[in-house]
């Protein structure tokens, strides 16, 4: 049995939960007072997940980087690798809301797109 | 002198949304005039995602939320000016402006929408003891400098105020390979959302300190140490309890103020509680034809909100232009301290729709409260929230059935 303790985002009351988990699966959330509450503990200690948003570098452009982000969530723990993954990419003016900047980032099957035009 | 129906004063989320608006209304005479070099204000360099939720459903970034409503806006084929600045508001509605194209030149609008949003509490308005080295910077002007230009600030960073944009910024530098010692915050609670709180610093493990500020600031050219202290209920630094970080920037993220120089040179009025103009129910202020919205009327947490009430403006600018000016009875809203302030502060019970969205600020954290409003003599609604804090912005619902007899509406809230 093993216990993790978080702070529920489903609010402004941010309660104090406590996930125990047994071989990998949830046993109980406690410390909730509302079903968001049970819900998010257990996606956050099985299966936490991000959106990534960053810059790359844009040449030709109106400025020097252009916003990007994850196409869809990724876990939580390739943040990291992804953030270096664009550190040495560069593309060219014109870039597009929605362009494909970098297919696949880190074998995640998730692609980086642009979130600016520029 | 030119001649438009609708001038409107900003091109962020607020400006956008009340152009579209005014023209969906059907009025075709309408200029956005925007200081900077392109549309969307601040929404440009807040490239971090969870805009759009209430408008679209789904969590776009700041561009992506901007860029929705540009492209409204162009579809519109609405007239916009950018590089312009608005030097003056009359209260007979001659604005004047200027941009390197025109020169100096003005119009007279029939209606004007004020939605010059807001900017960052600065060094000088926070009074930090301390040298005055480089490395101090707003939260915002950093996001412009990281998410736009392409720099980084600095290496080692603490971070004065736990407001939204300091949480997202400690996230920001922190992916960018810079070193976030702690937040530090004056306040026991956090101005910021609880979602920010712990995607931004938890993920990361940069501890938040409430109830601390900072009591001096060390480096001749460049920050090199910044000490922080904890403060007792009076707010002031408790002796003993300093510590120091050795940084080289310091951040600051200690509140939003709306930017109304041009509101007081029009003789708008303006909330001491808010910083904005006040307004009735239908955003306009005391001068007739001038409407206000978004941050410059008062500071917002989310966009959408910005955008929902930005349309209402819009709507109600386009009545003043198809109508003129009417002569209505309107009511105060009073507020009892607790609730902090609503918009809007008047309404105008004969003239008003049908319902009425009053949105507030309460001004301290209550759990297990219920909001409460009265009108006429009668309690018209008594909501129990678990919940209520400074950093999240509430709403009541009116209705005008309730208030047909009501000399004034009081909202408040009542604790267990």
């Amino acid at each position: 049995m093993e216990e993790k303790h978080l702070t529920c985002i489903g609010c402004p009351m941010g309660c104090a939960l406590t996930v125990t988990i047994d071989n990998g699966e949830v046993v109980s959330v406690t410390g909730n007072t509302c079903k968001r509450g049970d819900i998010y503990g257990r996606k956050e200690v099985t299966n936490p997940t991000r959106i990534v948003t960053s810059t790359v570098a844009v040449e030709g452009g109106k400025d020097a980087v252009v916003s990007v982000k994850t196409a869809s969530d990724i876990p939580k723990g390739k943040i990291f690798d992804i953030v270096n993954a664009l550190k040495d990419v560069r593309v060219s003016s014109p870039v597009h809301i929605g362009d494909v900047i970098v297919k696949n980032v880190c074998d995640t099957g998730v692609d980086i797109i642009a979130t600016r035009n520029d | 002198m030119e001649n438009y129906d609708l001038v409107i004063v900003g091109g962020g989320p607020a400006g956008l949304a009340a152009a579209i608006s005014a023209r969906k209304d059907g009025i075709q005479s309408i200029l956005v005039l925007e200081r900077d070099d392109r549309l969307g204000g601040i929404l440009n360099q807040c490239i971090h995602n969870g805009f759009g939720l209430h408008t679209f459903n789904e969590e776009l970034t700041g561009p992506e939320y901007a860029g929705r409503f540009i492209s409204q806006l162009l579809d519109e084929k609405i007239e916009y000016r950018l590089n312009t600045m608005v030097m003056d508001i009359s209260h007979d509605r001659v604005v004047t402006a200027m941009n390197s194209h025109d020169g100096l030149f003005q119009i007279q609008a029939k209606a004007v929408v004020l939605a010059m949003g807001c900017r960052e509490r600065s060094r000088g308005a926070l009074n930090i003891p301390g040298y005055r080295p480089a490395g101090i910077y707003t939260a915002g002007c950093a996001q412009r400098l990281v998410n736009m230009e392409g720099e980084m600030p600095g290496k080692k960073v603490v971070i004065l105020g736990s407001g939204d944009i300091g949480l997202i910024m400690a996230r920001r530098m922190t992916l960018e390979g810079a070193k976030v010692e702690v937040v530090a915050e004056l306040m026991p609670y956090s101005g910021g959302l609880k979602r920010n709180i712990v995607q931004c610093l938890d993920d990361f493990g940069i501890p938040l300190k409430l109830s601390h500020t900072v009591v001096n600031i060390e480096g001749k050219k460049r920050v090199e140490a910044v000490t922080i202290a904890e403060v007792g209920p009076d707010r002031k630094p408790i002796p003993g309890t300093e510590e120091r970080y050795e940084c080289d920037t310091l951040l600051l993220s200690c509140g939003l103020l709306p930017e109304n120089e041009l509101s007081k040179e029009c003789g708008v009025e303006l909330s001491r509680v808010t910083n904005g103009p006040v307004v009735n129910d239908a955003l306009e202020t005391n001068v007739p034809g001038v409407f206000a919205c978004g941050n410059v009327l008062h500071v917002h947490d989310l966009v959408d909100f910005v955008s929902m009430e930005a349309k209402n403006a819009g709507h109600y600018a386009a009545a003043f232009i198809q109508n003129g000016e009417q002569s209505e009875l309107t009511i105060d809203v009073i507020c009892d301290g607790k609730v902090r302030y609503t918009v809007p502060q008047m309404i105008r019970p004969e003239a008003m729709e049908d319902t009425l969205t009053v949105r507030f600020r309460v001004s301290n954290v209550y759990k297990n409260a219920s909001v409460v409003v009265k009108a006429g003599g009668r309690e018209l609604i008594r909501r129990k929230k678990q919940i209520m804090a400074p950093g999240e912005m509430e709403q009541v619902v009116l209705k005008k059935a309730d208030l047909a007899s009501a000399d004034k509406v009081e909202i408040g809230i009542e604790e267990a």
